[in-house]
């Protein structure tokens, strides 16, 4: 079976995501953008800045433009195309300056890189600007693993962990790959899986409260095949999956915990334990 | 004939400036993947139908009479549906009379408005030709005509197929092929690929809906 | 098991059936075991990623080339078929299509009706409408004779009872046709057989569904484990297939691939037992096969579809079912949730051209887009896309005009105006650090009920200082905050 097949779980596997198109990676820049998104922003600003400590121990100047807001997805996948193409644009502008653009969300790098080609598609001029943000844009493990080619040494304590990775970020990118192979390196992780681990959360944007009762009983089991594993914690490298699986988990009073892959990180390579 | 017009006008309408697509296909993809050795053949289509609960037995081309008899007394059934004017009918009915079977030989020779309730319940068994058989799936070719009709493989509970083993093809393209079935279609044509089954309650396998509980393969090893 | 009044005979929302069916632990259990056993056996009928995905593509492009001409394919499917002696019969309603039927059967003064599953007559409502007119028309598929017995709806397109469990259908068979109540699924099927076999015996008329139209030869094909198909369309006098007007293909070769990957993305298997190949009414010197056969062409919404390119993909569709099996919301709520003839994700896509959106207001949004439908979907229809697509009709105002039937149905003024104003603050770098300022200044009056999100989560509360603060302070050399910033939960 190939390496792309997604062992969800013994009893439920599906099949893996469609191929990914080949990618090039450039050798390690000198400086980046990172797109901080809005989730992170506002909920987890610690794992982007964490995501930052990563970059800039790889000998990487990082930029963080203070005009970014939002990748516009939510309006996007709300079927409000000109709101988020509005948003879109804005964001454009912003990270047009011709260096790579590290994004530590899953789903938010797959919208610049898969989806604003959709709502440009009839703008040919934006849509070369459009182009050039695709190649540019990198998902957060994705650029550790592929263009800085990390060598990390784990300073941290034996710990067993479950790995959750959006289903989107999955299907357009292969993030679950690039994750479980960074995890890999790291000699005191183990790296557990769960039941249905390829099923998604139930988040999707405005699904969760549009359909809160089908997105809560998609979150509710998603919670308990992670803590099933025994594992000392989550982790995943997507902002909404994340929010999503740690308020399930606080409402059902549950002292388990999903963390962010970054800060996660971070603590491996750099041996900093918050508190 | 307005629906059809306005259907038509309204498909036509939203391919307004488009031309068709040009037929690529790859008959690779559907050959390539599903080539066996002649040696090979038999095994797999043996494997893939004793799967879905299929007998399979390889006899030689002029005894398989016997084979049918022995069949027959194993299950202690009474009667034995065939075609009396195909070859292989003309066989088997020449084998009964020289050795005195005591299994009724049944004759689908008048229409079915005739014997509707008879054949719908009387019938133990039937045996009947193929048009030979496909190793990538498993299934038997059959092609019904007025000699052999078509609910002979469908209405007894016991169904028996010749196959010859020359006739096994590697995959539907071939077969579709080697045949030119596109040049014309018979009434019915029929890839058969073991008993009926269904699996409609909690996806328990369930053999003998409505079709053949069971089915024998007789493949006749050419002398 | 009490009287089960059935979940679509209900006037209410997608969200409120939703509900009722989650709360349902045995119709939960159910459908997982099915689903979980349905997704392993379709990863096992595909062991060669390569094969599989090449396979795809090509069925993909047969479909296109086929939708790509089709008005042409289907005068030539018409004028084959017509060749071959079979009628030929169009309808662009279910109403039109019910009324062809009709006639056919009562030209023969026929009462009973034996039907070979069909999901196209399951649009059509066509048991109902014929049992109005005096006529009897019985499912023979087993699954859709259980639901039918049940007054029931099909749950699933291939496992039409697979939201019941074998007690509950020896109940049923024991209520309904008095027979023994048995815990043996085998014997369960024998008493089936035998009920309908009967049937299949006196039927004036046997109505099938078509899996492929073949335009080269006139030709019907049909797909089927049992037997019931053969039986519908072989042992009553009179044959009527029904089907959607975008199950013709070019050639017969096309079938080749569309076949497999049908069989193996349905049900895991290499092939069906039977694939049942029609091209004519019993010929003069043949002792049996219906002598008259119809097909009839429906159209119920598909030209609509067909009209916009890109909502054409919806078209591709085989009816495998492998984008309900993968779904993990159709796991989770069943089939009956979503109250209309197709479930899972492809019913999400086709049946708001069918109905219009007003029917089926929650349809687009009842999805995750996770994605999974279209990694799965053997002819390659991009289905979050075709969702998220129908998601800007459903929102657009009805004024502006949509491709789609009742497009607009959601339309709301005051939620254009939240996104209107979302989009204000995202593009507005003062208002966009202003409300990061405020949510983080006074993040300790984040209300704790937030709407729905409460139902199932903690109110999220806004992090101390914001990823723009902390950044800004980090990269400028002169961080004030090495402690640690809690954020979310």
């Amino acid at each position: 079976m190939s390496e792309l097949f997604y062992d969800a779980a013994p009893n439920a596997t599906r099949v893996a995501p469609p191929r990914p198109t080949e990618r090039d990676y450039p050798d390690k820049p000198q400086e980046v953008i990172l797109f901080g998104t809005c989730v992170v922003d506002l909920f987890f600003p610690e794992a982007g800045l964490d995501a930052i400590r990563l970059l800039e121990r790889e000998g990487i100047r990082v930029q963080y433009p203070q005009a970014q807001s939002c990748c516009g997805q939510p309006a996007w996948t709300s079927g409000y195309a000109d709101e988020a193409r509005g948003v879109a644009r804005a964001q454009l502008d912003i990270l047009d300056a011709g260096i790579p653009v590290v994004v530590p969300s899953g789903s938010c790098a797959g919208m610049f890189r898969q989806h604003y080609r959709e709502l440009f598609a009839e703008e040919p001029e934006t849509l070369k600007r459009v182009e050039s943000l695709e190649a540019r844009t990198f998902e957060l493990t994705e650029f550790l693993l592929k263009v800085c080619k990390v060598q990390w040494q784990d300073v941290g304590e034996p710990t067993r962990i479950a790995l959750h990775t959006s289903c989107s970020a999955r299907r357009e990118m292969n993030t679950h790959l690039h994750a479980r192979e960074l995890l890999s390196t790291l000699s005191n992780v183990e790296r557990i899986n769960h039941d249905h681990e390829s099923e998604c959360c139930g988040f999707g944007g405005t699904f969760s409260v549009r359909m809160p009762e089908v997105s809560g009983a998609m979150v509710r089991d998603k919670t308990r095949s992670l803590m099933d594993t025994g594992a000392d914690e989550m982790v995943t490298a997507d902002g909404g999956c994340l929010l999503n699986i740690n308020g399930s988990l606080d409402k059902q009073k549950q002292a388990f915990r999903g963390r962010h892959l970054a800060s996660f990180l971070w603590e491996r390579v750099s041996g900093e334990v918050k508190a | 004939m307005s629906a059809r017009n306005n259907i038509l006008n309204k498909l036509r309408s939203g391919l307004a400036g488009t031309t068709p697509r040009p037929d690529d296909f790859n008959e690779r993809l559907v050959t390539e993947p599903w080539q066996y050795r002649p040696e090979d053949r038999i095994k797999r289509l043996r494997t893939l139908m004793e799967a879905v609960h299929t007998e399979v037995h390889q006899v030689d081309s002029q005894n398989w009479p016997e084979k049918v008899a022995e069949v027959l007394a194993e299950r202690n059934l009474s009667n034995l549906l065939h075609a009396p004017a195909t070859g292989h009918g003309k066989q088997l009915a020449e084998y009964w009379h020289s050795s005195g079977q005591s299994v009724d030989l049944l004759s689908y020779d008048r229409p079915i408005e005739e014997w509707k309730e008879e054949l719908f319940w009387n019938v133990d068994a039937s045996i009947t030709g193929t048009r030979g058989a496909i190793a990538a799936t498993g299934s038997l070719v059959m092609w019904p005509d007025r000699l052999e009709p078509r609910l002979m493989s469908l209405l007894p509970p016991l169904h028996i197929a010749l196959l010859k083993a020359s006739e096994i093809d590697d995959n539907l393209y071939a077969v579709m092929k080697r045949n030119n079935w596109s040049a014309g279609m018979p009434t019915n044509l029929l890839l058969v690929s073991g008993p009926s089954k269904t699996a409609d309650i909690e996806q328990v396998l369930a053999f003998g809906a409505h079709g053949p509980k069971e089915l024998i393969v007789l493949i006749l090893e050419d002398a | 098991m009490n009287q089960r009044i059935p979940v679509t005979e209900l006037t209410s929302s997608f969200r409120e059936r939703a509900t009722c069916a989650l709360d349902d632990s045995q119709l939960r259990t159910n459908f997982r075991t099915a689903m979980d056993s349905l997704m392993q056996k379709r990863a096992d009928a595909f062991p060669d990623e390569d094969e599989r995905e090449s396979l795809r593509e090509l069925g993909n492009r047969i479909k296109a080339r086929a939708l790509s001409q089709l008005p042409d394919l289907l005068e030539q499917l018409e004028e084959n078929l017509t060749a071959n002696g079979v009628k030929v019969h169009w309808a662009e309603t279910t109403e039109e299509a019910n009324e062809i039927v009709h006639s056919i059967i009562e030209a023969r003064q026929g009462t009973q009706v034996v039907k070979g599953k069909s999901m196209v007559s399951e649009e059509m409502e066509m048991n109902d409408y014929l049992a109005d007119r005096g006529i009897e028309c019985l499912e023979s598929d087993m699954g859709e004779y259980i639901v039918q017995l049940d007054h029931e709806k099909p749950s699933h397109i291939i496992m039409p009872a697979i939201h019941k469990n074998r007690r509950q259908v020896s109940k049923l068979f024991h209520d309904k046709l008095g027979v023994d109540e048995t815990d043996d699924v085998n014997e369960l099927i024998q008493i089936g057989r035998r009920t309908l076999r009967r049937k299949f015996m006196e039927a004036d008329v046997g109505v099938s569904g078509v899996n492929f139209a073949i335009a080269e030869t006139g030709t019907l094909l049909l797909v089927e484990n049992e037997g019931n198909g053969r039986m519908s369309t072989t042992a009553p006098p009179v044959h009527v297939a029904v089907t959607g007007i975008e199950k013709v293909v070019q050639n017969l070769r096309d079938v080749v691939p569309l076949l497999s990957l049908l069989t193996r993305s349905a049900l895991g298997q290499p092939i069906t037992t039977y694939v049942n190949m029609i091209s004519s009414p019993r010929k003069p010197d043949e002792l049996d096969g219906p002598e008259e056969v119809h097909l009839v062409l429906l159209d119920n919404g598909r030209s609509g579809a067909f009209a916009d390119a890109q909502l054409r993909q919806t078209l591709n569709c085989i009816r495998c079912g492998a984008c309900i099996n993968h779904c993990p919301v159709y796991v989770r709520v069943g089939g009956h949730t979503y109250g209309e003839v197709y479930p899972g994700p492809i019913g999400k896509i086709i049946t708001p051209h069918m109905v219009g959106l007003h029917k089926v207001p929650d349809h687009p949004s009842a999805s995750s887009l996770c994605g999974a439908c279209g990694d799965v979907c053997p002819v390659k229809i991009p289905i979050p896309e075709m969702l998220q697509r129908l998601r800007q009709e459903n929102v657009k105002k009805p004024s502006e005009g949509s491709k789609v039937k009742d497009g607009g149905a959601k339309y709301s003024a005051k939620e254009k105006l939240v996104w209107r104003l979302w989009q204000t603050l995202n593009t507005s770098s003062l208002f966009y650090r202003l409300f990061l300022w405020g949510a983080t200044r006074f993040r300790k009056l984040t209300p704790g009920n937030v709407g729905p999100w409460t139902e199932n989560h903690t109110a999220p509360v806004p992090a101390k200082r914001s990823l723009h603060d902390l950044a800004r302070d980090h990269l400028s050399g002169h961080g004030r905050s090495n402690g640690p910033t809690k954020g979310g939960q």
